[in-house]
């Protein structure tokens, strides 16, 4: 399999019908439960982690749900404080350990073959176990909460608090917990996107003809492979804080109470531009067709998303200005917090300068992007002055930086994934989603938006702190609290008419339009859905709009058709190196995550756990790796 | 005292004032770009094209554009230096104060509530309460912040920006209020079960008010001067509430919980879960996981009689 393939750019001539079947047959899985637990193909684990990610979306709409009603009015008793702090703290943790970052890695693994032109992941069975892993340590999150046991100490669980003599029992193991699995599968899918963008792109697409949303899933991929294992180190500490008591984290044995909240958001933060740059690959791709337009500066927008990544590791301590940490280092956090305004106006300017070349077709994922452009701007706006350090240390833990963080969060990423759900679904089902519903969606979204987290900036500035279960009358919070209590309500319906309009469009037949938005990107040549097999004929690209490229379309051959090959390229001009077998389907991975479930939550409740836990660790994955008999 | 200030935007205060000022600087800054940049997206949506329904990609005017997006970024560069000029200043002006003569008062954050210690060089001027702190207007305050548990953040919205309370690590802000007033203050790091009544006040007097009322507190509690009040610190002294609490006068010495010495001067009981009135306390001392769930005070499961006797003391601590 080293030997260079004979592969040649060839002129356009479609798979016959036999081949394409024969091709078909090749990388399908098998049927049956056995062989739906065993896939191994990136859109199915892509698709089922998108819809997994949605349904904890969901849940964590639910939790804000009740903590807007709990907040409503003054000193109402729905929730008690218990309760509510679980809340809170499952709300964040959910949205950011469970939806947030994994619905991006999701739409990554969807996404990204399609988008560069080959079959799989460069590794499907990695990309499976990450897949599990995150879906067993959310369900084990969520049953833990079902039995009283959910996180009661916010999602970043500051220390002391959540150590074992102020958060006793078992609630904050699980969240350490949930930390591991969520930083392992964000890590096996980080990895796996590298690989595959680096090496897996279609002959001709060279990295200076990547498509912006491949480009984002590269810069985020390698923000999370230094992001997560700081996390995962802390949690680890937390957990043996807790479990054998080391004393890490305990000032009175010489640990250190301030250790955790610098490994905590040395991650916390570039957590937010994992979550942010992914969107604004998709606001990229989105652009595209809907201005029928080349965006305006690709190789700036390339640049700013590399210096976001690096400059999104210089500012955690923004989220530390109260503690009192030295002056001068103080000044070098709140530059750093500035400068990254730099390459996202840098890409806000070119959007608009696209826009205003562009010729427009008001799509609803175009109406998100707009949403998302007024949105996001204003959040941007308020983190610059966050950025200020007399400014942050009167709004720091008020509603102020609530209102902050959904503006960027929602603002910045959750507005393109939904135009990025109304753009990428007749791809994925073979059927669009109704325009008419779609700006309905969109309108409610937006004003139920800006009605429940634009007055929390007032709230802020007049001292309301987060994380208070309830507020006397005499603050003079009631009558702001109420109308962001209201515009949640609107926020939910939104989203239900998103449902109902998903659920519509699944009951109508299969259109199969394989390009509905005379888009430029590569996923769009092939069928929708796509087969198995991604492409019955591997393209070749020649043009960074590669369905808007002049020309006879070209693609490779001589690849057998009876064994799942893929082509590898070289990194930086997509040159063909040589072919590469990929793994058969196998249940390998899901027994792997299985037992790595078992060894995490069993750690949860005795040491010895890591000591037996590491045996079926160890088998599933000898079983995982033993090697196939070449048939030839 | 009316109205009991509790905002950033309603300062009485030189650290909250330049913060404010900061604000303002920020805000009309961010409200310009914010204003120009929605109008060019607005104008970007509405401007005249020539009619075009063609599907052809456009990939014209690039270069043309390009330079408007560097000209944009060169000025969100040169706001943002501005920004860094007028924090890093604010920033500075906040640690300027003369504090030579300035009072010393150490806060400690508990769960949940704030014990407030004024400093003296004799150890018994020394004055301790709890929940209120009381302060000379015009004079500077420096307060010397201590966790005991985990981390609080002392924060006094009119007065000054917040300061983490963090085990194992000493902190400090100065404060001054420049009118007399109350300031509402409360905790703003999330510290656990009840970080929602992890409230305080701060009530700025004229100076020889304010040294009255410091006089006041260095008193030992007064006398009981009625049988009712005599029972009631029966009561207290025989029952649990001695394990936790100082009445100084008295054989209650413990530090676990609040000084009550003075308790009867104070506006708010439980952190400010509550104010100071006779039915509220009595609710309070009789069961007080009703008045603030989860707080460290037990149920000290009285007689009724004993209770109100209790009460008529407590009332009595001025």
């Amino acid at each position: 399999m080293k030997l260079s393939p004979e592969v040649k750019a060839a002129l356009h001539e479609p798979a016959t019908d036999t081949e394409a079947a024969l091709l078909e047959r090749t990388w399908a899985r098998p049927r049956g439960l056995a062989g739906w637990l065993a896939s191994t193909d990136h859109k199915e684990i892509g698709r089922r982690f998108v819809v997994t990610a949605f349904a904890f979306f969901l849940l964590g709409g639910v939790l804000a749900a009740l903590m807007r009603l709990q907040l409503s009015r003054p000193e109402l008793g729905l929730l008690d404080p218990d309760l509510y702090n679980q809340v809170f703290s499952m709300h964040g943790a959910t949205m950011m350990f469970l939806f947030a970052v994994p619905v991006m890695e999701a739409m990554g693994v969807y996404l990204v073959p399609l988008m560069i032109g080959t079959r799989n992941l460069a590794f499907p069975r990695l990309a499976a176990f990450g897949y599990y892993i995150y879906l067993f340590g959310g369900v084990m999150i969520y049953v833990a909460f079902a039995f009283d046991t959910g996180i009661e100490t916010g999602w970043f669980s500051n220390v002391p608090l959540a150590g074992p003599e102020f958060s006793p029992g078992k609630r904050t193991d699980f969240y350490a917990q949930l930390i591991t699995f969520t930083a392992l599968s964000a890590m096996v899918e980080a990895v796996n996107l590298i690989v595959t963008i680096l090496k897996l792109r279609a002959p001709g697409m060279t990295l200076n003809r990547m498509p912006l949303f491949v480009w984002a899933m590269l810069v985020t991929s390698f923000m999370i492979v230094f992001a997560m294992p700081t996390v995962a180190t802390g949690s680890a500490m937390l957990m043996l804080d807790r479990l054998v008591s080391t004393q890490f984290f305990n000032p009175a044995e010489g640990g250190d109470a301030l250790l955790w909240q610098h490994l905590f958001w040395f991650f916390g933060h570039p957590e937010v531009y994992i979550i942010f740059l992914p969107a604004t690959g998709m606001v990229s791709a989105m652009l595209v067709p809907f201005t029928r337009r080349a965006i305006v500066g690709y190789t700036p927008v390339v640049l700013a998303l590399i210096a976001t990544a690096f400059a999104g590791f210089g500012l955690w301590v923004h989220h530390m200005f109260a503690a009192g940490l030295p002056k001068l280092g103080q000044s070098f956090f709140t530059a750093a917090s500035m400068l990254i305004a730099i390459p996202s106006g840098t890409q806000i300017f070119c959007w608009l300068a696209t826009l205003w070349m562009g010729r427009l077709r008001f799509t609803t994922p175009l109406l998100f992007v707009l949403g998302f452009l007024f949105t996001f701007v204003m959040g941007g706006l308020t983190g610059v002055m966050l950025a200020a350090v007399p400014f942050n240390l009167q709004v720091h833990d008020t509603y102020f930086v609530v209102a902050h963080f959904h503006y960027v969060l929602i603002g910045g990423a959750i507005f393109p994934l939904f135009g990025a759900f109304y753009y990428w679904f007749p791809k994925t089902y073979g059927r669009m989603l109704s325009e008419r519903l779609g700006r309905w969606n969109f309108a409610l979204m937006f004003a139920g938006f800006q009605l429940t987290f634009f007055p929390m900036h007032i709230l802020g500035l007049h001292g309301m702190p987060r994380r208070v279960y309830t507020y006397p009358a005499e603050t003079g919070w009631g009558g702001l609290s109420l109308l962001a209590s209201i515009g949640a309500g609107v926020l939910g319906l939104s989203v239900l008419l998103f449902l109902i309009n998903v659920l519509l469009a699944l009951r109508r037949p299969r259109e199969n339009p394989a390009n509905p938005w005379h888009a430029d990107g590569l996923e769009w040549s092939t069928t929708s859905p796509p087969p198995a097999c991604n492409y019955a004929d591997l393209p070749v690209v020649r043009g960074r709009y590669a369905l808007w490229t002049k020309g006879e379309p070209t693609v490779v051959t001589g690849l057998r058709r009876d064994r799942m090959f893929v082509l590898v390229t070289h990194v930086l001009d997509a040159q063909p190196d040589h072919k590469r077998e990929m793994p058969a389907p196998s249940l390998w991975p899901l027994l792997a995550a299985l037992a790595t479930t078992a060894l995490f939550i069993a750690t949860i409740f005795t040491p010895w756990g890591v000591v037996w836990g590491l045996i079926p660790v160890f088998v599933t994955l000898v079983g995982w790796f033993w090697p196939k008999q070449d048939e030839s | 005292m009316s109205e009991k200030l509790n905002s950033a935007l309603d300062t009485a205060g030189p650290q909250a004032g330049r913060i404010e000022d900061l604000w303002w600087l920020l805000f009309g800054f961010c409200a310009v770009v914010f204003v120009a940049v929605m109008a060019v997206l607005v104008a970007a949506l509405v401007r005249r094209r020539t009619p075009d329904e063609s599907m052809e990609p456009t990939y014209a005017g690039q270069r043309t554009a390009l330079r408007y997006v560097g000209a944009g970024v060169l000025a969100t560069g040169a706001i943002l230096l501005g920004f860094l000029i007028a924090s890093v200043t604010t920033d500075r002006g906040l640690d300027e104060i003369e504090t030579g003569g300035a009072r010393v008062l150490t806060i400690t954050g508990r769960q949940w509530w704030w014990e407030i210690r004024y400093e003296d060089a004799r150890p018994d001027r020394v004055v301790v309460t709890a929940n209120e702190i009381h302060v000379p207007v015009g004079q500077p305050v420096l307060l010397r912040l201590r966790a005991s548990d985990v981390i609080h953040s002392f924060w006094v919205p009119s007065l000054a920006g917040k300061r983490d309370l963090i085990p194992g690590r000493d902190t400090g802000l100065w404060i001054q209020a420049n009118r007399p007033g109350t300031f509402q203050g409360q905790c703003a790091e999330f510290c656990g079960y009840q970080h929602a009544h992890m409230r305080f006040l701060v009530i700025a007097q004229p100076p020889a008010e304010f040294d009255a009322w410091l006089e006041g507190q260095r008193a030992s509690a007064p006398e009981p001067a009625t049988d009712e009040e005599r029972r009631g610190r029966e009561v207290f002294l025989a029952g649990s509430c001695v394990m936790c609490h100082t009445i100084r006068g008295t054989a209650a010495g413990s530090i676990v919980g609040p000084d009550l010495t003075h308790l009867a001067s104070r506006q708010t009981i439980a952190a400010g879960a509550r104010p100071n009135t006779r039915d509220h306390l009595a609710a309070w001392v009789a069961d007080p996981q009703r008045t603030k769930p989860g707080a460290r005070m037990p149920v000290p499961e009285l007689p009724p009689a004993d209770l109100q006797a209790l009460v008529t003391y407590l009332r009595s601590l001025r």
